[in-house]
């Protein structure tokens, strides 16, 4: 008959011979590993995000959203002010050798469509050139004109004619 | 006596719009004439008998026409009067009349028209012209105007161009559509509806198709469209901008304006697209070409020498001469059938204004005066010249005759219309 007390007297004694066949020191035993991919997620494993990885072209407010490049009456050379907003669009298509941009033209509504298409050319033109100079591929970049067919702004003053008279980068 | 003058140009003027206004509602046209030709001839014009029966007043749309054109005094009469009805001439020229125009409307068994009509001149007695023409009902109004052409050839001379068409932009709202319609403006019909600029139009010489710029692409491509078939090709696609095609005068190329190297210039292709020479070589603008009527020359717009000039050079390309002196700002060259006279937009004192230069003695002579005159062109027959202009803050259109002596403003009473072309004589 196994009573209670019996059963534990066997266990002990399992124990102190247990013990005494093979010493092991506990502390030495690492904990075991579990390998993440072949079961299920490691819950406990960390990714690392980098924050400058996201697209600068959609940053709102940064440079490369300023998209429109504005000349003085008969003018068609870029001014010093957009400089820097010409070379942050070159740096970004350098950097983005698949990104293709057109180049859209504009003037104001004072002349002949035809004679002011190939006006609105020399502005996108322009803009163009001044890509290109900065290393821009010409495969990414396209410059036509609107002429005065697409006017921003529709007022006869010359805050109008001055809005109008724009080249705009316009991404594909 | 000026004075008087002016004010019977303007009560003829009003009497005028009355007699447009009773045209179909659906026309929604008001034509607005003044001056006089060198020379005007008083004409009565007769009721057709039976004109009722067709879909339009025959006899109106004569009276339209020929006092359109500013050559013919119209003399009051309630009368009708058919072809084979014996008539007293002498009458006729003691109530003012020179001539007399009467006729007849028929409608035959396969549901076309017969129009009959005839010329008189009450001053020889004599029957001056005739003619009988059988036609659908929709073709009413080219058989009136035919008729009208027939009257102004028998006394003033030369070919008439009532019975041409026009092709013209209308902006409506944010649609642009390319429309054909009667050199009267009557019988609109739409060839191609955009939610993108279309500019530009210009006729085949056959008159069966027109080549335009399109930006529904999002940049200017160059198209031609046939108006019976509705077929599209692309005749210019190339990098940069494609824009103003230019018709050589046997149909088989287009001149055309590139900024595929950079810089707008002169190019010439076949109408099918193919075979693509360059004709221009400078460091400037060189833009809207037209062939001459002959086909030897190309006149075309140049900035080489600073501002916009006009030039000519052979249609081979090579040398190019300069043509306009006056002003420092002339385009849109036009060059009329005979080759003499040359039509062009100038900017002075702000102004862009319709100029006519005659090329043997090179006299110019301004045409207008209003301010934002654009896109002239000639009427086949060479009298007369269509622009588009500013009425209001709309565009409309004016037609103004080669001496500037007559005046016709055109509006339509939606839209803002633009970019008119003359279409050629056709049978």
């Amino acid at each position: 008959m196994l009573n209670i007390r019996n059963f534990a007297l066997i266990v002990a004694s399992a124990i102190l011979l247990a013990a005494c066949s093979s010493p092991v020191k506990l502390e030495d035993k690492a904990a075991p590993v579990v390998e993440s991919g072949a079961g299920g997620a490691d819950t406990r494993s960390v990714n690392t995000v980098d924050a400058g990885s996201t697209d600068p072209l959609n940053q709102p407010g940064g440079i490369l959203s300023k998209r429109s490049i504005y000349f003085d009456f008969d003018s068609y050379i870029v001014k010093d002010e957009f400089k820097s907003v010409v070379e942050a669009h070159a740096q970004y298509l350098n950097s983005h050798k698949n990104r293709k941009i057109i180049i859209q033209g504009n003037t104001d509504d004072r002349g002949g469509r035809e004679y002011n298409l190939a006006l609105g050319q020399k502005r996108a033109e322009a803009v163009r050139k001044a890509l290109v100079l900065l290393g821009v591929s010409d495969t990414q970049v396209e410059a036509v004109s609107l002429g005065k067919e697409k006017p921003k702004a529709l007022g006869s003053d010359e805050a109008s004619y001055a809005e109008n008279r724009r080249s705009d980068i316009v991404y594909q | 006596m000026k004075n008087k003058l002016h004010q019977l140009f303007a009560v003829i003027g009003l009497a005028l719009t009355a007699l447009v206004f009773s045209a179909p509602a659906n026309a929604q046209l008001r034509i607005e004439t003044s001056g006089v030709g060198a020379t005007q001839i008083p004409i009565a014009i007769a009721g057709f008998s039976n004109e009722n029966l067709a879909p339009q007043q025959v006899t109106a749309i004569i009276k339209a026409d020929l006092e359109r054109s500013g050559f013919f005094k119209i003399i009051d009469t309630g009368d009708v009067i058919s072809e084979t009805t014996q008539v007293n001439l002498g009458d006729w020229k003691a109530r003012g009349a020179d001539a007399l125009v009467v006729g007849s409307v028929q409608r035959l068994a396969d549901g076309r028209f017969d129009v009959r009509y005839k010329l008189m001149d009450t001053v020889k007695s004599a029957q001056l012209s005739g003619l009988a023409m059988a036609a659908p009902p929709e073709r009413t109004r080219t058989t009136a105007h035919k008729i009208a052409d027939d009257i102004y050839e028998k006394l003033i001379g030369g070919r008439g161009a009532f019975a041409t068409r026009i092709a013209y932009i209308i902006k409506a709202g944010k649609e642009y559509r390319l429309e054909v319609a009667d050199a009267d403006g009557e019988g609109t019909q739409v060839a191609l509806r955009s939610n993108e600029p279309i500019i530009s139009p210009a006729w085949s010489p056959d008159g069966t198709k027109v080549a335009y710029v399109s930006f529904e692409a999002k940049k200017p491509v160059v198209y031609v469209q046939n108006l019976i078939t509705k077929q599209r090709i692309v005749v210019a696609n190339y990098k940069g901008s494609n824009s103003a095609p230019s018709w050589s005068p046997d149909g088989s190329k287009l001149a055309i304006a590139l900024a595929r190297d950079g810089l707008t210039q002169v190019y010439v292709v076949n109408a099918d697209g193919g075979g693509l020479r360059r004709l221009t070589q400078t460091n400037g603008i060189d833009t809207e070409p037209q062939f001459s009527a002959d086909g030897q020359n190309i006149y075309f717009t140049s900035d080489r020498s600073g501002g916009p000039q006009i030039y000519k050079m052979s249609a081979n390309g090579g040398d190019a001469q300069r043509v306009t002196f006056g002003g420092s700002y002339n385009i849109s060259p036009r060059i009329s059938p005979d080759g003499k006279t040359l039509a062009y937009i100038s900017q002075r004192s702000g102004r862009f204004q319709l100029y006519a230069l005659d090329l043997g003695n090179g006299q110019e002579q301004r045409l207008s005066d209003t301010v934002k005159d654009e896109s002239p062109s000639f009427s086949p027959n060479g009298k007369y010249i269509m622009y588009a202009t500013e009425s209001g803050r709309r565009g409309s259109l004016a037609v103004v005759s080669v001496d500037g002596r007559v005046k016709q403003r055109l509006t339509m009473q939606a839209g803002d219309i633009r970019e008119p072309t003359w279409g050629p004589f056709m049978k």
